[in-house]
């Protein structure tokens, strides 16, 4: 074999990236030029910016679930998780209590997101008992918690202090097609993926989700303290989806304890299609905003081009089986391919 | 005596001194002593259920004993737990590597021992180094970037080793460190295991192949029934002397092969079957009572006649006659239709139901062959059935209710075996029938297959293991790249015959 034919493969193989980053990429890459082509409205400043602008909260929630997917579990409560910190944090104003401030509110609302991701941690990793099963009972209780002790009504006046930030913008570009704005949320989303990827890849807690992921019992005979970990992924999580949902409740200028439950499958979508393997072990924070974003476009796209917002649902569903389908059937492939190289191999070495 | 050339007394690196350990009653070990000079290789040997795995767990602090003690380096402890362990330069490397199969061989190299000295952050690009240190230290060719999962056996237990020493192991256990390897790849081990003998590590092997381990290891000992019965020099020793502690019986692991009668007919008969790319024109034909050995080297293609036989991976042209007329396999169920069995290679992940019971192992492959007319289970032959084969296999569990899962190794391939014969194949085709079994489940499981033989089922053994090739087949052919390149017969059925003509 010469030499370009063997650098040739290597190079494709590391722009595909280890999660097949590079052709979600590319598939994001050609959607938006292909939109573009057929609605010349797609392709202004305005759509990127409210394409960005909704990507902010499923971001944030999807990087809580990408840290618990690679650690071999998966989580359907965070949404409730979100919303049960965010309502609360509001409802506390709404009772007569004074306007806390921004940071202060943000504290309590993550104190809360940690609490409920300590319990899914304390039954997961103490217990060892099956993730989907504790995180779908622990949904069902923290939202029935929350309807019976906190609060059912809907509020429509945020405290000063959260209603301010719901109205400011990173900044604002006046274009022909109207006024652009990006909205000064995107900030915190930007900063906790780029936090979360340094930790994933910088820091020994970081690699022992993966090695969790990757096989729990070499894990624990590594010496990785592999409960801890997983009560801190899942704190982490908790947490995240508190950000999550205090950031969706100022966004949206108002809260109700009957938001976002219900739509947890887009988020665990776009991680899935970000190329996290839903076996644990393997995503990526680049992946995962990947998937996001072309989650995001996707919805997008669908509303320009006319289709009813029910069909939304139907258009997540057959990406996730497209893409995660062509995934697992090329991985097949080229494992299959592989054998047989092997063994060709071994026959032309003389033994 | 000890094994170290020089006369002066060499403090051993590890000594278990009079280690006991129950579980629920039941005495797992029972004062058992032994101790690790640097730089030698002491082999562990006994059947399953000895004690072996309980003592290595004690030396790893995976387990607790109740008494006894553990010195290291002359310092005493009372037990371990793994991270003193492995400060304490102890390693295992289990039969099943406990790599991270998403994780680079680099990462899996350092990754261990970065947990170990408790750091917080980690770099891929310290880390390569030190792997890559390690890997050329011992001379190993190894893609560091390359991800566990897409490694062969072979290498999967070198980055094992690697890792052990990257954390300074000077005490390395190896659980059936060759039960997965081929022949080549054996022999590859054994130079590094010199190359850690120079480096004065000990190494404590478990395994059951004993003519290996007589080549490799300085001095055996060997446990029955959670006692020491016997430590001396392998020198000394013969697999024939070990087996006989090991089982307290007289095993014979001699040729035994019954007289084939000139009037039995050919029960399967292949004329230039071909695969591309995995078999080229293979022609053999199989008589009613006949063992036949298939042997070559991993990836030579006897995996894949066998597989195309059973119709996992269809043959492309040539022709199967069984009973002297051409059948068509394409399938698994044309195979199993035309009186086919297959024992698959890894047992316990292809072959059983591992949490489900014996019973239901025994009779999951056959519901067809104990159907009533009105196509319900006829209960009561599948119970007969289930009490014939566990008594005649001598399953080893308390009742046919125990789950495969707390069968030992051996036991496990009674099981699959009883399966098979649960449906009464005309042609039973084995693969590695005996991997990872123990001396005297192993001579069992050839007695049977002698006795299923001698009723007139045809059956063929794939193997790497040439003493049980000898022990107990008519003729063996050897397959290269491919093709069958030699049908051995009579005296031509050698140990050393066959592997000339594996590795020529």
């Amino acid at each position: 074999m010469s030499a370009i034919s063997l650098s040739l493969p290597t190079r494709l193989s590391r722009l595909r990236g280890a999660n097949n980053e590079g052709v979600l990429a590319l598939v994001l890459l050609a959607l938006i030029v292909g939109m573009s082509i057929a609605n010349p409205v797609f392709f202004t400043l305005p759509t990127a910016f409210s394409i960005l602008r909704s990507s902010i909260v499923p971001l944030i929630f999807a990087l809580g679930v990408l840290m618990v997917i690679i650690s071999g579990g998966i989580d359907v409560s965070f949404a409730a998780i979100a919303v049960f910190a965010a309502y609360t944090t509001v409802q506390m104003h709404q009772n007569g209590a004074p306007d806390l401030g921004l940071v202060a509110a943000f504290l309590l609302a993550l104190l809360i997101g940690a609490s409920l991701g300590a319990i899914n941690g304390f039954l997961i990793a103490r217990f060892r008992l099956s993730t989907l099963i504790v995180t779908l009972g622990t949904q069902g209780i923290f939202k029935g918690a929350l309807l019976t002790y906190v609060g059912s009504r809907y509020v429509a006046d945020l405290p000063d202090s959260m209603a301010a930030v719901s109205t400011t913008n990173l900044f604002a570009v006046d274009t022909a097609s109207g006024g652009a704005y990006l909205h000064i949320l995107v900030v915190p989303a930007v900063l906790m993926a780029v936090g979360l990827a340094w930790v994933l890849r910088y820091t020994m807690f970081g690699r022992s989700i993966y090695a969790i992921g990757g096989d729990v019992e070499a894990a624990r005979r590594a010496g990785i303290r592999v409960v801890r970990t997983q009560m801190v992924v899942y704190v982490i999580a908790g947490t995240m989806a508190a950000v999550g949902g205090m950031i969706y409740v100022i966004m949206e200028r108002s809260a109700s304890p009957q938001i976002l439950v219900g739509s947890e499958l887009d988020i665990i979508a776009a991680v899935v299609l970000g190329g996290a393997s839903i076996f644990g072990g393997r995503g990526s924070v680049l992946g995962t905003t990947l998937g996001v974003l072309l989650v995001q476009v996707i919805f997008n796209s669908l509303i320009l081009a006319g289709v009813p917002s029910a069909w939304q649902r139907t258009a997540v569903g057959l990406l996730l089986i497209l893409g995660v389908g062509i995934q697992a059937i090329t991985s097949r492939k080229s494992s299959r391919a592989k054998v047989m190289d092997e063994t060709i191999q071994k026959q032309e070495v003389p033994a | 005596m000890t094994s170290i050339a020089h006369d002066k007394p060499t403090q051993p690196l590890l000594e278990v001194r009079n280690i006991v350990k129950t579980f629920g009653g039941v005495t797992a070990l029972s004062g058992v002593t032994l101790d690790l000079l640097p730089g030698e290789v002491l082999c562990l040997a006994g059947e399953n259920g000895c004690g072996k795995s309980t003592l290595i767990k004690i030396i790893s602090g995976a387990e607790k004993p109740d008494s006894g003690e553990i010195i290291v380096d002359g310092i005493s402890h009372s037990s371990m737990d793994t991270t003193n362990a492995i400060k304490n330069g102890i390693q295992v490397i289990y039969q099943d590597f406990s790599l991270f199969p998403n994780l680079t061989v680099a990462e899996n190299i350092v990754l261990t021992s970065a947990v170990a000295s408790r750091r917080h952050t980690y770099s891929q690009r310290a880390a390569r180094p030190a792997a890559q240190a390690i890997v050329e230290e011992l001379g190993l060719k190894l893609d560091l970037d390359a991800d566990v999962e897409q490694l062969s056996v072979a290498d999967k237990q070198l980055t094992a080793i690697c890792r052990a020493l990257v954390s300074d192991a000077r005490i390395l256990i190896m659980d059936e460190p060759t039960t997965a390897l081929t022949h080549t790849e054996v022999e590859r081990l054994f130079i590094i295991v010199e190359r850690l003998r120079a480096r004065g590590v000990g190494l404590i092997f478990v395994s059951h192949k004993l003519d290996e381990v007589l080549k490799i290891s300085q001095r055996v000992a060997i446990l029955r029934s959670g006692k020491n019965v016997v430590t001396d020099l392998a020198s000394t020793l013969t697999p024939r002397t070990i087996a006989l502690h090991m089982t307290g019986l007289e095993l014979d692991e001699s040729r035994n092969i019954s007289e084939l009668p000139p009037e039995s007919g050919v029960v399967l008969e292949l004329d230039r079957m071909s695969l591309e790319g995995a078999y080229q024109d293979v022609s053999f034909t199989l008589r009613r009572g006949e063992i036949l050995g298939v042997t070559g080297l991993l990836g030579s293609g006897r995996t894949e006649i066998a597989e195309s036989l059973f119709g996992v991976v269809p043959h492309e042209s040539g022709i199967i006659k069984i009973d002297g007329s051409p059948v068509r396999i394409h399938s698994i169920s044309d195979a199993i239709k035309a009186g086919i069995g297959y024992v698959p290679e890894d047992r316990l992940t292809q072959g059983l139901f591992m949490d489900k019971s014996i019973a239901d192992n025994i009779i999951a492959g056959s519901p067809d062959e104990h159907a009533t007319r009105l196509r319900m289970l006829d209960l009561r032959a599948v119970r007969e059935t289930i009490q014939a084969l566990f008594a005649r296999l001598r399953v080893k569990a308390p009742n046919v209710q125990a789950p495969v899962r707390s069968l030992s190794g051996g036991n496990a391939q009674r099981v699959v075996l009883a399966k098979w014969l649960a449906r009464r194949p005309r042609i039973l085709m084995l693969n590695g029938p005996t991997v990872g079994v123990d001396i005297g489940s192993k001579a069992e499981i050839l007695g049977i297959l002698r006795a299923e033989a001698a009723e007139g089922m045809g059956i063929i053994i794939i193997s790497d293991d040439a003493p049980e090739l000898v022990a107990c087949c008519h003729r063996v052919l050897v397959v290269r790249n491919g093709r069958v390149v030699d049908i051995l017969e009579g005296d031509d059925v050698a140990i050393d015959t066959i592997r000339e003509k594996v590795a020529a």
